[in-house]
């Protein structure tokens, strides 16, 4: 008896291992979404107080940068008209950087700039008087389609985000990776955007071509 | 004939007993990676592409909201309506919506909330301004605009 059982073979057939594993495998792989929480981080003004009325903000025309969308998706920068959005971040950049009439501080800011980024201050009299006091303003229509929009919020972005990195001799995709999360980094962050705030001003869009 | 027979004497077969190995190690890999969705989305989406992308560290302090047209038109219409959790909801309950899942977070948190604003490429700006009047009304002002990575194009 004890032969027999011997010999019967104790193995499971496992050459269908790989096939069973396989088909488990397609599963996953078609059914798999890999979670996407990237996206452009944008911080919304407080709410306004009814009661109190809106802060009269006196600036310079030229501390403005403005971008105008309509609802045909044409854009208008700076009182010239374009079809599409390209340049828009190395104007934008020439803009923020252009120390026209720098004060002070801003003459202090300058001077602890890197060279490259000094090379860039065209000091245009026209053109912003200094970092801290330059807006981007991106005024759409409501009927401005929302992927147009988003390409021109991403390009200021991308200005601001060139300017970080090469002040910290990072590139900006670099520059954006930075997490925060540990003193190297934080100082880097925080180097990269001292003094220069990402001013980007997003206003109401008035009631043309929309619902 | 001697020359052909000194050919197949040569060992021709790979070895393909490791291969269940590397086939469940890559099933592993995806079954620990993949999110089954928990939500239906009952608009369109089409979500735009961008450079400038930004990851939050914090996923917790996330919350969705989808906006775009709805995927049936018979029922809920053809114009662009927001999607909470569930359901479609209308623009002045978005208040309510945010203030509960504000409640759900930890106390220490809750100022920090971020609304994921996953938008379809067609919607207007519209729309997408009346939401954010909702959310500053909410106090809910960390809004992240959902894009997908774009390549470069110079």
């Amino acid at each position: 008896m004890a032969r027999k059982k011997g010999r019967m073979s104790q193995e499971v057939n496992s050459g269908s291992m790989a096939d069973i594993a396989f088909l488990l495998l397609i599963f996953f792989l078609v059914t798999t979404t890999i979670a996407s929480d990237k996206g452009i981080l944008n911080i919304l003004p407080p709410k306004l107080d009814p009661n109190v009325p809106p802060p009269d903000i006196k600036k310079n025309e030229r501390n403005i940068f403005n971008i105008l969308i309509n609802a045909n998706d044409d854009l208008l920068v700076e009182g010239d008209y374009r079809r599409n959005s390209k340049g828009l971040d190395i104007e934008i950049k020439e803009f923020v950087l252009n120390f026209g009439a720098p004060d002070e501080n801003a003459t202090a800011l300058f001077n602890s700039l890197p060279a490259s980024l000094q090379a860039q201050a065209l000091r245009r009299p026209e053109s912003s008087d200094h970092p801290g006091e330059a807006v981007v303003s991106i005024k759409t229509n409501r009927g401005t389609s929302y992927e147009v929009f988003l390409e021109v919020f991403d390009l200021a972005k991308k200005a601001y985000f060139d300017i970080y990195g090469e002040r910290v001799g990072l590139t900006a995709d670099e520059y954006r990776a930075l997490t925060g999360d540990d003193e190297a980094s934080k100082a880097l962050q925080d180097k990269g955007k001292e003094g220069i705030p990402m001013a980007i001003s997003i206003a109401e869009p008035d009631k043309i071509g929309g619902n | 004939m001697s020359k052909f027979k000194k050919k197949t004497s040569t060992q021709t077969n790979i070895p393909t007993s490791a291969l269940p190995d590397i086939i469940f190690m890559l099933l592993f890999f995806f079954m620990v990676t993949t999110v089954l969705r928990e939500q239906t989305i009952l608009v369109e989406q089409k979500i735009p592409q961008a450079t400038q992308l930004q990851k939050l560290q914090k996923k917790t302090l996330i919350s969705y909201m989808y906006i775009g047209k709805p995927k049936n038109p018979g029922l809920y219409g053809s114009e662009p309506r927001v999607q909470a959790n569930d359901v479609l909801i209308s623009t002045p309950d978005i208040v309510q919506w945010v203030n509960q899942e504000r409640d759900l977070l930890p106390e220490a948190d809750r100022g920090l909330i971020t609304i994921s604003l996953k938008v379809d490429k067609d919607v207007k700006m519209g729309p997408i301004s009346d939401v954010q009047t909702e959310l500053r009304n909410a106090d809910a002002r960390r809004v992240l605009y959902a894009s997908t990575g774009k390549i470069y194009e110079d």
